[in-house]
């Protein structure tokens, strides 16, 4: 038998959404995402909710928040803050990997 | 099925404090929390201690599982005595709204669904989206060059009729699109865990990360490797052939390069259908070691026509 092969949707820089798709993908809240971008944890680019665009950069930050938050109880500007961290240990990681 | 020694997870003793227990459990998770460590294991560890702290920060699973005694080993083949529950008034359903998808087969047997209230079954009257699971993979650069199909097989939780949650493996096969780059993710739609009252199931995210390689390195779309030549290839100019992810191509020298420098092939990176890498080469110069008196004289002779102070700019 033929072995069926999935082709998902890549999640990469061309990638863009609207609130409702990142509500959806990420099951989430309008709500939430607001006070995301109030925290400055996600940076949408347009100008009101309804022209807002998010990237694979945004879905990914928003998940990895909602396991922070549910997983360590981390509030709102922890999350910032470790989201930031770990960007910057990423690239550490990186860097030291290529020397 | 493997007895679990839920303190020696926790690293506390039996007579640990409730406290105790939580504080150990906080600490641990943070430390193993997958997000933030990115060791292999972490994830595994991970679901250990918050299986661990499920059991003993419950007074009620805490004393039914005390009741098996300190004369168990971690690992040892395990099966609870017939009606070693009996006594206990369990009040609590068998989940306390942790995440208790990848809960050992050990902690299934004695506090899963339908046993401690079985929250599990309630669930059913109502519906709910599953959630989206998350994995990484590796690949090879190659396979993100060429693009490639991939099976791999992940584990997941699935729900029995009558209630209990069973950790299954689950086989997939995936296609990675050409020029994948590292941190990329797919979205695999409904493969994620199943929903709850008819729900649908949640997505499947594969994060892509590269193994190493022994000629190449990748930094975003670009590829790099470094060649080494010879200081008549380096000084005359030539070409030679050089290693791609796609195979040999042959690369043009410039006369008079220097070690270091940094020569492109356009497109030979991790190209998409839209973005294109290129591959970036740096030249490493070899020097022969002069074996005999000939050898050493052509050196001299070089020493003699060719003068030059490489240090001259750092004052030396």
């Amino acid at each position: 038998m033929r072995r069926k092969y999935l082709t998902g949707t890549l999640l990469d820089e061309n990638i863009v959404c609207s609130l409702s798709d990142l509500c959806s993908m990420c099951n989430i809240s309008a709500e939430m995402v607001h006070d995301m971008i109030d925290e400055g944890l996600i940076h949408p680019s347009g100008k009101d909710p309804r022209q807002w665009h998010f990237t694979s950069i945004e879905i990914h930050r928003i998940q990895t928040t909602i396991r922070l938050q549910r997983d360590l109880r981390v509030n709102l500007p922890g999350c910032a803050l470790v989201l930031d961290l770990l960007d910057e240990l990423e690239e550490l990681r990186r860097l030291k990997r290529n020397r | 099925m493997e007895y679990k020694d839920y303190y020696d997870v926790l690293g506390i003793g039996r007579d640990a404090s409730q406290e105790e227990v939580k504080q150990a459990y906080r600490r641990l998770a943070r430390k193993y929390h997958p997000d933030v460590n990115k060791a292999a294991d972490a994830e595994s560890k991970f679901k250990d201690v918050g299986e661990a702290y499920e059991v003993l920060k419950d007074p009620e699973k805490r004393t039914a599982y005390d009741k098996f005694g300190p004369n168990w080993q971690a690992g040892q083949d395990f099966k609870p005595p017939p009606n070693w529950d009996a006594g206990f008034e369990f009040s609590g359903a068998g989940y306390t709204g942790a995440d208790t998808t990848g809960f050992s087969d050990f902690f299934e047997e004695l506090f899963g669904g339908g046993r401690f209230g079985g929250g599990r079954q309630q669930t059913a009257t109502f519906r709910m989206q599953g959630e989206s699971q998350h994995a990484k993979i590796v690949i090879r650069l190659e396979d993100a060059y060429m693009g490639s199909k991939q099976t791999l097989t992940l584990s997941r939780a699935t729900v029995d009729k009558s209630g209990h949650v069973r950790t299954e493996p689950h086989t997939l096969h995936v296609t990675i699109p050409k020029g994948i780059i590292e941190g990329q993710r797919i979205r695999l739609e409904g493969q994620g865990m199943p929903g709850f009252g008819g729900g649908p199931n949640g997505d499947l995210f594969l994060e892509i990360s590269f193994a190493d390689h022994p000629l190449f390195h990748a930094e975003n779309r670009d590829i790099y490797h470094t060649l080494a030549i010879t200081p008549w290839e380096a000084a005359l100019g030539a070409t030679v052939p050089v290693p791609t992810l796609g195979g040999n191509v042959d690369l043009k020298i410039p006369l008079g390069s220097q070690g270091g420098r940094k020569l492109r092939l356009k497109g030979r990176g991790l190209s998409s259908s839209i973005k294109t890498g290129n591959q970036y080469v740096a030249l490493r110069i070899v020097v022969p070691e002069p074996k005999n008196e000939e050898q050493k004289k052509l050196y001299q002779e070089m020493a003699r026509l060719m003068p030059i102070n490489p240090r001259r700019d750092t004052g030396a």
